[in-house]
Order: structure tokens, then sequence, then C-alpha cells
């Protein structure tokens, strides 16, 4: 079947998609956008991470045909051109991406948190990250980057 | 394998009709994922997010009518008030992704018996709306939904339209087990539900037995010894306690022992009465 959606902005479809395929399939294996990560297919690790219209849900769980018409917004649609999005920009700065792997996923669903709370509390933090396994940095700097983005998108 | 894209319910319904054999899928969290580990390859998916009114819930006849493609995080945020048992427990689900996308219709289709959804379903005496092109609607008791493990009263060709719970009048409260705080599927759960105005109070086990069920003996015994005036007597929670636990008839697995199972239901229904309780204590002196 063929599926025509809107990722980051741009109208996209893909052709002979298998009906039992995901949405994360199709971004990454036929739109090339790498960026959500495949590692559980179960929804346990967030790492496939994304907005479908505006609501963060992991990627790897939506049939392909269910987003026929709607909006995706990727980890590669948070940046403006070269400008990384402040959550990407304290990621990076606060040494919160180890291997990288779990990344994208935790910078899309941190970027929600702020979006809906711009300063969450750290039990606030906790919870909205507690879909998204990371087993490179213990979290610690993971949070530390959520608290400065928020501080920074705060003084912006 | 086939797409169903239905727009509308009766466009929903004449697909179920016409291929019994079709999959519903709504927010996709367990079906998408028997897919991905081709655990089941279903001859046909039958998309039900395009029909927009399963999204919506209302009050209606006095009972909150939540439609089968309501999610989690619609239930937490919107239905604390009428619906606590199953708001909290709608909390408890997975992560906010999940919650995001996966539904109480879902958890009922499902029919697994560590469904979080369903013991608050049982204590709040809900009802589950079926239907069928051919037959129309049929209003099925939580209590008569479960039928084995991940096994419903549904009918191959009936969808399930919405869930109908009467609004909170007491004190709900529900209590999970799990190895970690965040994305665990129950070890064991508990559902309790005070209804002052009838003198009873429901109760609602998860991943205690094959199926979801209410501990028919706890609640009578409260029906019969509980005094709504005065506080709750230990003796009294405790032996409350004691016949959830006899309810329970639960299977050694990988997330715990039928031991500890029993156990744990019987302190969990102990707690919520007591919590609930108090709360109930507090309203009638306020």
């Amino acid at each position: 079947m063929r599926v025509s959606f809107v990722v980051n902005g741009r109208e996209e479809s893909a052709d002979d998609v298998w009906e039992g395929e995901s949405l994360l399939y199709v971004l990454r294996e036929r739109l090339g956008l790498p960026g959500s990560k495949n590692a559980c297919e179960q929804g346990e690790c967030g790492s496939c991470t994304v907005y479908l219209d505006g609501v963060p849900v992991c990627a790897c769980l939506v049939a392909a045909g269910q987003v026929e018409g709607r909006r995706v917004r990727t980890v590669e649609g948070l940046a403006e051109g070269d400008r990384l999005d402040p959550v990407q920009e304290a990621f990076v700065e606060c040494g919160a991406v180890q291997c990288g792997f779990c990344t994208p996923g935790l910078i899309v669903q941190a970027h929600d948190l702020l979006e809906r709370r711009p300063r969450p509390s750290d039990a606030e933090i906790r919870e909205a990250l507690a879909g998204n396994l990371c087993r490179c940095t213990g979290y610690e700097k993971i949070l530390d980057a959520v608290r400065l983005a928020a501080s920074r998108k705060e003084a912006r | 394998m086939d797409f169903l894209r239905p727009t509308t319910w009766e466009e929903a319904l004449a697909a179920k009709a016409d291929q019994p054999e079709s999959v519903p899928i709504q927010g996709g969290t367990d079906v998408m994922v028997e897919i991905n580990f081709d655990v089941r390859r279903p001859p046909a998916l039958l998309d039900l997010n395009q029909v927009a009114e399963l999204r919506e819930w209302s009050m209606t006849g006095g009972l909150c009518r939540v439609g089968a493609g309501v999610p989690y995080a619609v239930v937490v945020d919107e239905l604390g008030g009428p619906l606590p048992g199953l708001a909290q427990a709608s909390r408890t689900v997975g992560s906010p992704q999940i919650r995001n996308r996966g539904t109480v219709g879902g958890n009922l289709g499902a029919a697994s018996p560590a469904g979080d959804s369903h013991p608050p379903l049982l204590a709040a005496g809900a009802a589950v709306e079926v239907e069928s092109r051919e037959r129309g609607v049929r209003m099925i008791p939580a209590a008569e939904f479960y039928r084995g493990v991940k096994r419903s009263a549904l009918e191959p060709d009936e969808l399930i339209r919405a869930v109908h719970v009467p609004p909170a009048t007491g004190p709900q409260y529900f209590s999970k087990v799990g190895t970690r705080n965040a994305m665990v599927i129950a070890v064991c759960s508990f559902a309790i539900a005070l209804h002052p105005g009838e003198r009873r109070v429901g109760t609602g086990l998860g991943s205690a037995a094959p199926t979801p069920r209410r501990a028919l003996e706890a609640e009578e015994l409260l029906a019969a010894e509980l005094d709504w005036e005065a506080p709750l007597t230990p003796a009294l929670a405790r032996r409350f306690g004691e016949l959830c636990a006899r309810a329970a008839a639960p299977i050694d697995d990988v997330r715990g022992t039928a031991a500890y199972r029993v156990h744990a239901i019987g302190v969990l229904a102990r707690r919520t009465l007591a919590w609930a309780w108090n709360d109930h204590l507090e309203k009638r002196a306020a």
C-alpha cells in the first residue's frame, strides 16, 4: 500500500509499504530518517519516540497505515537548519549523550515535556522520561540536561 | 494482509462483519508488538483511528461513557473526578508514550488478565458497549466480559464501542505491585470502589487469576458487617484481605509466584480499603 503523510513539515509518501509495517520502519528504511532508533520494537525503550500530530508516541507501535494524512515530527525535525533545539544543545553540553542510541527518543520526549511544562520538577522530569531507557549514562546527566534546557528556554 | 481504514462507525461494523478475522487496532500498543515479533500475522488490520466518535467521552444517562478510542492520557487528565479508580490505574500504564496511544477499549479487546483498566472497571460496576452490524448493540457487564486468558465475550463480528462507568459516589483506589515504579506489567493489582449510597463495596483483582475478577465473598462480608458510620475495625479489614486473597487463583510465572500474588492481593485489599475508608470518614466529618 501507499502511505502519504507530512514528516517534519514536508509531504512524503512511501510505496509498497507492507500492511503490518511500523511507522518506525517507514521512517528509517523508506524515508532515510535514521534518527529514531530501533531497539525493542515493543514500546519498552522509547528510542523511537516521535511526535504524531503533536503527541509523543513510540513509532514502533504505530502501524504505517495509521499515519496516512497525519503529521509526524522526528528528532531530525527539531533543529532549525544548523541551529540545534535548546534540548539538543543541553544534551551535548551536559554530556548526556554517551553511546547516543537512546538520545533521539529522550530528546523528543524531553522536548514535549518542556513544551507542556516549562519549569518541570525533578519528579515530573523522571515521570516524563520513565519510558526512555539508557544503558550508559545512568540518567543523572540526562536530568541535568533537561534542567539546563528548561532554564535556557525560560531565559529566552 | 489487508489494512482496512473505515472512517465512520457504520463502515467499521461493516468491515468487521465482512471480515470477522480482521484485528481491530487502536493505539497499537498490544497489536503491533505481536506483529513486530511475528507472534501473529492477522489476515487484516482494522484501523479504528479515523472513527472520530470513538475518541470522545460524555456523561450520558447518569453514566460516564468512554469511547473505545479514548487514550489513557485523556482518562488521566479529564476523568479523575468522575472515575478516580480508572484514572489512577491509567496513570500506571506503561510510559507517557504508551498512555498517549493505548486505550481502555484496546485493553478490553486484548482481555489480558494483567490489563490495568480491568480491576477498576469491575469495582465500579462498568458495562462494555459492543455492537455488530447484524445484531446491533449489546451491553455486557464487566464481570461477564472476561472469559479466559486473553478471551472475552466479544463475538467475531462485534466491535467495542465504549465502556459505561457509573461515576464515583465514594472513594476509589487502585494499587499495583511491580518491580519498579514505571513501565511495569502488574505482578498483581487490586481496585476498590466504595458505593456509600448502596452500602456496598466493589472489588477488582488483576493479574491474579485467568481473568480479571471480583472478590465476591469479600464484597459480601463488607455488605453484611461494615458499619458505615464508624471507623473500620482492624479485624474486619484483615478478614476482607483474607477473602480477597482467597478469590485469587494465580499461576507462577516470570513476574511472580502464585503464593506471592495471593499474599500481595491480601495486603493490597486491606490497604486500599483502609485508604478508601479514611477518605469516607473524612468526607462525613467535613
